[in-house]
């Protein structure tokens, strides 16, 4: 079966800068896609050109048997787009909403309402459907940000980087949406600069720095380059300045890489067993009071590590 | 074409949804219009473009041709036109004069009737006095009264020199003796007051002079608000194009199938008839609310539609200069002052000169224009000029408007 998403060497310029650069691969029907990488890297460029919203500077793109280049209204009217910013009318109600959002993906009459019922019910809205947006929380207008996408039941479904700046729970609603998602069909492009999503939701990951693919694959495929590498996560609660900690962990001799991320500081190395009674006890002369720690396998982080020297969210 | 309808359906929904946009679009220019009627004195209840004339009249005469003269002014012909009041008191008449309460005060003095048709045999060499007290703040009003009773005092006086006439032909004839002159001169002149075809030219030139008669002051300054504000309510629409570029929803609606023309007309649909449905509420409220008629309803009708139009060009010529939606409010807000300005809108009336040359640039000097013909009994025949500057100006600001779109993409990436 042809995947039904080709990428053929796609470039984008802006002038001198090259923010998308010789970019190829494919996804499989059925599959979750994930882009992962830094932010900068070029994932949001690369959705807008498979969006149609760029034009590429060269190479192209098949959706569906559609080229971007070429036949960019049939593209659309197979793709949905969850874009990262809400994207929805405040004054006009959730039903209302997509009601024209639904008209504008060319449906209409009856089938439109009950389109649009079904996915009111699909996001768990119903019962708010004649609510104005800007009375909805942060959650419910996300919720609804993607059931816009979903309305004319696409072939292929964007989301780029959904979950930026939401709560816990909201992302954990949408991670969820995602693979309920997918276990009913739907092949979707995720971009990401968060590993764990990557890991959880995807089939494949291409992981993607300055506008380069630098690496594609399942994840087990990705892991096995960088070898046997593994991951340490110390929680320090909230609201600690880790700064001087990272610093001085930097320098132990058995951490290859250290950052800090989510209340956490999350180290490289390549014994989890070897590395953490020197990283405790130099967090302990620091004052640090860590209140648990995470021993992980070699993951996404350390594959992107492994491939640019560079953490994802250095 | 159903896409274009329902983008700019979805922006007229956003748009009255908005309170403070409602308020400037709706309210203010009604309010305006109330104020400068309650100020200038010219809000009237009645009905028409003409409000009726208030009279008080002292009718001390109480004979016949005082009783005729009052009878005229309460006539069917003249009911339209004025709202009469009798008051046996001359000096409580004034007073309401003084205090604004009637346009003109007639006094008809006691002894008018025998200065005209002498009672005793003896005629009278004294001039005829009827005294018409104008209030100075309705100077036209109180001229149409000071017209009414000029006309019934030549026709009361002609009456008089033919009744004279006819007593002395008489009287060389031999058909009446010299001490019955008096007795017939009388009888000639009580049948002339109380024959009203005699007076049938009064009401005639009554009618005529109301047909030239300059409308309300509220029919020139009413469409000058709307129109002012008309161009703030362009602007705003011309803003909802940068704002949902700016809230994501404009690079939402180009990953849909939906063209970037579509999209573009459809703002220029939605701005349109954004500025239509104002237009309409202000115009039909000002006709339910106080009266106010706007004349030949088609062509009122075209005009508005031509107005909106060439309006709507500018609202998309800012929007398309524009960056962010508060340079459209800023830039907005002072094309919607100046265009006020030099457009007449603050006057009810276009300029000449340099300045009127200049409002000729924008949609308020014609739109003025256009309603001001209207108000004056004008029809289509006479707005067709006006119609012709409307949309040459709407087709040369929106074509300018589209390839500035164009040039620069509607995300302008």
């Amino acid at each position: 079966m042809p995947p039904i998403l080709e990428v053929q060497n796609l470039v984008k310029k802006f002038g001198d800068f090259t923010a998308v650069d010789g970019v190829s691969f494919d996804i499989q029907e059925g599959e979750v896609f994930s882009l992962l990488g830094p932010n900068g890297a070029g994932k949001t460029t690369t959705i807008s050109m498979l969006s149609c919203l760029l034009e590429p500077t060269s190479g192209d793109a098949n959706i569906g048997g559609h080229s971007i280049t070429h036949d960019a209204l049939e593209v659309k009217g197979i793709i949905g787009v969850v874009p990262q910013e809400i994207a929805l009318y405040e004054e006009l109600s959730a039903r209302e909403n997509l009601t024209f959002w639904g008209q504008m993906y060319g449906l209409g009459g009856n089938a439109l309402k009950t389109r649009v019922s079904e996915v009111l019910e699909q996001i768990g809205l119903a019962d708010r459907a004649k609510d104005k947006i800007k009375t909805y929380s942060g959650g419910m207008k996300r919720r609804v940000n993607i059931g816009v996408g979903l309305l004319h039941k696409p072939r292929l479904l964007f989301m780029d980087e959904p979950t930026v700046g939401i709560d816990p729970q909201s992302r954990r609603n949408i991670l969820d949406s995602v693979k309920d998602l997918n276990m009913a069909g739907m092949t979707v492009l995720y971009t990401t600069h968060y590993m764990e999503e990557a890991e959880e939701l995807s089939h494949r990951v291409g992981i993607v720095d300055q506008g380069k693919m630098i690496a594609i694959g399942t994840q087990k495929e990705l892991t096995q380059l960088v070898g046997e590498n593994e991951t340490l996560r110390l929680h320090t609660g909230e609201d600690v300045d880790v700064q001087p900690l990272l610093a001085a962990l930097q320098e132990l001799p058995q951490v290859i890489h250290v950052s800090a991320s989510d209340n956490m500081v999350v180290l490289i190395v390549p014994e989890a067993d070897d590395a953490l009674p020197p990283v405790l006890g130099k967090a302990d002369r620091l004052g640090y009071k860590i209140r648990s720690v995470d021993i992980q396998e070699p993951n996404l982080e350390a594959v992107f590590l492994k491939l640019t020297g560079r953490a994802l969210r250095d | 074409m159903k896409k274009i309808i329902q983008i700019g359906w979805k922006d007229l929904r956003v748009i009255f949804r908005d309170r403070a946009a409602l308020i400037l679009m709706l309210l203010a220019p009604f309010a305006l219009t109330v104020g400068m009627g309650l100020v200038t004195g010219t809000l009237s209840s009645s009905g028409g473009g003409l409000s009726k004339v208030s009279v008080v009249v002292v009718n001390l005469d109480q004979s016949t041709l005082g009783n005729a003269l009052v009878e005229v002014l309460k006539s069917p012909d003249l009911s339209q036109l004025l709202a009469v009041e009798e008051n046996s008191d001359a000096t409580a008449a004034r007073a309401m004069l003084d205090a604004d309460k009637t346009a003109a005060v007639v006094i008809i003095p006691a002894d008018f009737t025998a200065s005209v048709i002498p009672q005793d045999g003896q005629a009278t060499e004294a001039d005829i006095q009827i005294e018409v007290y104008k209030n100075p703040s309705r100077q036209i009003s109180a001229g149409v009264v000071q017209s009414i009773i000029e006309t019934f005092l030549s026709e009361v006086e002609t009456g008089r020199i033919g009744g004279q006439v006819a007593v002395a032909q008489l009287i060389a004839s031999g058909l009446v003796p010299q001490q019955q002159a008096a007795q017939v001169g009388m009888q000639i002149g009580t049948r002339l007051a109380n024959e009203r075809s005699n007076l049938q030219t009064l009401t005639l030139n009554t009618s005529q002079a109301s047909v030239s008669e300059e409308p309300s002051f509220l029919m020139y300054i009413a469409p000058g608000f709307a129109l002012l504000f008309l161009m703030y309510t362009v602007s705003l629409g011309g803003k909802t194009l940068l704002t949902e570029r700016q809230e994501g929803t404009l690079t939402r609606l180009m990953t849909t199938p939906t063209g970037p023309s579509q999209v573009l007309v459809g703002k220029m649909v939605g701005t349109y008839m954004i500025g239509l449905a104002q237009m309409t509420i202000l115009i039909a409220a000002s006709a339910l609310l106080l009266g106010l008629r706007w004349g030949d309803p088609l062509a009122m009708a075209i005009l508005l539609l031509t107005t909106v139009a060439a309006a709507t060009g500018w609202g998309m010529l800012l929007a398309a200069f524009s960056r962010t939606p508060g340079q459209v409010s800023s830039i907005g807000m002072a094309m919607t002052l100046l265009f006020g300005l030099v457009g007449g809108s603050f006057f009810g009336g276009t300029l000449s000169g340099v300045i009127g040359y200049i409002g000729m640039l924008t949609p308020n000097y014609w739109g003025q224009m256009g309603f001001n013909t209207l108000a004056r009994g004008g029809n289509l025949q006479d707005l067709l000029p006006v119609y012709a500057a409307l949309l040459v100006m709407a087709a040369i600001l929106l074509v300018i408007s589209v390839s500035i779109f164009h040039r620069k993409g509607l995300l302008q990436r």
